[in-house]
């Protein structure tokens, strides 16, 4: 259930070592959204985030969370990055992973309180991850780590949650159960979500609204306002065609646009 | 004890200055280099005692204390590692090479400068493979200070490193300033290693930094339990290496005692070999626990 108005991105434009990467990037997201950012590798999704992160700077535009000006390390915001590759015999818990998520940041001498091991123990149930808490993480399957992951962003208590491909590598069952956990986590945790992914399909159940990323360019709206053939065709500068069958869309591609024919007036291209 | 080790073990100041330097330096050692090995800059922390050689013979040739050489050597190319990217995963393997070769060739250049100043090969010796009993009493002071700086410096950092040492990303993202951190830790790894060249010689103190480390994390599952195990098998290594050595001097007629360097090694490596057949064993009965259907899920995990 969407709230208000959390995070919004206005006329960002990226460029990394003086080649534009994203142009004119403008969406918002309200309080308990489910958002998809949808592209195909190398679209600049990650990118994207970055910048939603502060750990990349844009070379113009802003980037406000509840109406103010971004800064690096947000508590407001958690993150799930693309890959962290867990050895297998890295000596930590999946428990004192997640504790991490509280105070991992933190320099200096400290003990964690009681009031720490109980949210860690929180999410972990949140997240059912209870029952291989006390496993080493880097012994656990990709499904597991992606929910150890989430409970590790989670654990902080943020307001929006940045995932950056997390469906990508699992296999189809694990793809349904992690969609369902941040679906779980929007509506009662009242988290927003902002998930990257190449394949919007799986996502088409449970998203609010879509922010599609082609050809630096970026379209925002609810799946019908943005994926569309003339909203498509628009962004990546060719004729595309939308079919849906049997409840999946599948976005196929056509010829060239003319470039005049690339920048419609529509909905989908200005924050709403 | 007369039929173990020979008498007078014990009562010799030289073993009791030995013992105790090796105790306090394998602790050092083992703790850096838990986060080394978890950082995968192990390849660095071996450049570094090259580097500290290189401290060590030029301290020589000045006449300074090799402790002062080592570490001084160490910090410096600790330095340059950073200013050349060794925090950059892609950039660590070419800033380590870089230092490691231009390390080598001033060793090359020191040691040669060393040979001409004194007849014998003992120093050279002593750089490369150490000699913890020809250390002075006195320096124990200096490397008590110089351990606990080190290892409070790594309390005060612990959870912003072993989170960087895990992802960086995820550090990035929770704020952690990571050039800093990984600078601060550079010089710790730089000191410790400076320290352990001391006991077992500049040229072998990766042993001692790497080994203890690698073997725990084949066998622990917290991490507070790999840095503890990791500074037992440290300090029995130095000590029983010591304690060998010393007896090793009656094991021959011509009475000539083996290095102590070669038995801590040794050990290390037989500590190794044993932690990596341990794991194994543990790692496939924690498959075989997780696929037993029979089993309830209270006892599914690690046995």
């Amino acid at each position: 259930m969407a709230g208000n108005d959390l995070l919004r991105v206005e006329d960002v434009d990226v460029s990394l070592s003086g080649r534009v990467i994203l142009q004119d990037v403008n969406f918002r997201i309200n309080e308990g959204e489910f958002t998809g950012l949808i592209g195909s590798n190398g679209a600049g999704k990650t990118t994207l985030l970055r910048v939603i992160l502060g750990l990349q700077a844009a070379a113009r535009g802003r980037v406000t969370v509840h109406g103010e000006q971004l800064t690096r390390s947000n508590r407001s915001i958690g993150y799930v990055p693309q890959k962290v590759l867990f050895e297998v015999d890295l000596p930590i818990r999946v428990r004192d992973f997640v504790a991490l998520g509280v105070d991992g940041h933190r320099y200096g001498v400290f003990r964690r309180s009681r009031q720490t091991y109980d949210v860690v123990e929180e999410m972990l149930h949140a997240v059912e991850a209870a029952e291989f808490s006390d496993r080493r993480i880097g012994s656990l399957s990709g499904g597991e780590q992606q929910r150890v992951l989430i409970a590790h962003a989670l654990v902080s208590k943020p307001e929006l949650l940045l995932l950056d491909e997390p469906l990508a590598n699992l296999d189809p069952g694990s793809v349904q159960e992690i969609i369902a956990l941040l679906h779980s986590v929007a509506t009662h945790q009242h988290v927003a979500i902002l998930l990257s992914a190449h394949e919007m399909n799986p996502l088409l159940p449970v998203m609010d609204r879509v922010v599609y990323v082609a050809n630096g360019k970026v379209a925002s709206g609810t799946t019908d306002e943005v994926v569309r053939p003339d909203v498509l065709s628009a962004l990546y500068g060719h004729h595309v065609d939308v079919l849906r069958v049997h409840g999946r869309v599948l976005v196929v591609a056509g010829e060239n646009l003319d470039e005049q024919q690339a920048v419609p007036d529509h909905p989908a291209f200005v924050v709403e | 004890m007369h039929w173990i080790f020979e008498p007078g073990l014990f009562s010799n100041d030289s073993v009791r200055t030995a013992l105790l330097l090796g105790a306090m330096v394998s602790v050092v050692s083992a703790t850096v280099g838990v986060f080394t090995v978890l950082r995968g800059q192990s390849f660095a922390g071996h450049a570094l005692t090259d580097v500290a050689t290189a401290g060590g013979a030029a301290a020589s040739l000045a006449a300074v204390s090799p402790l002062v050489g080592f570490i001084g050597g160490g910090i410096v190319g600790a330095g340059a590692m950073d200013a050349i990217g060794v925090q950059r995963v892609k950039g660590r393997d070419i800033a380590t090479g870089v230092v490691l070769g231009a390390a080598m060739g001033l060793t090359a250049l020191f040691l040669y400068l060393v040979t001409l100043q004194s007849a014998t090969t003992g120093a050279t010796q002593l750089i490369l493979f150490g000699s913890v009993f020809t250390v002075a009493p006195s320096t124990l002071p200096e490397v008590a200070m110089l351990s606990v700086v080190v290892l409070v410096g790594l309390v005060l950092i612990r959870r912003p490193l072993l989170l960087s040492s895990i992802s960086v990303e995820l550090a990035a993202a929770r704020g952690i300033r990571l050039r800093a951190t990984g600078v601060a830790f550079m010089v710790m790894l730089a000191v410790a290693v400076g320290l352990s060249a001391i006991v077992i010689g500049s040229i072998l103190s990766t042993a001692l930094l790497i080994g203890p480390p690698a073997s725990t994390l084949k066998v622990a599952s917290r991490f507070m339990w790999a840095v503890s195990l990791a500074c037992v098998l440290g300090v029995v290594a130095t000590g029983l290496g010591i304690v060998l050595a010393y007896d090793s001097y009656y094991w021959f007629p011509s009475h000539r005692g083996l290095p102590v360097s070669f038995f801590v090694v040794s050990i290390v490596v037989i500590e190794f070999a044993l932690a990596s057949l341990v794991g194994r064993r543990k790692l496939a009965r924690a498959v075989v626990v997780q696929h037993d259907p029979t089993k309830a899920p209270e006892q599914v995990g690690w046995v």
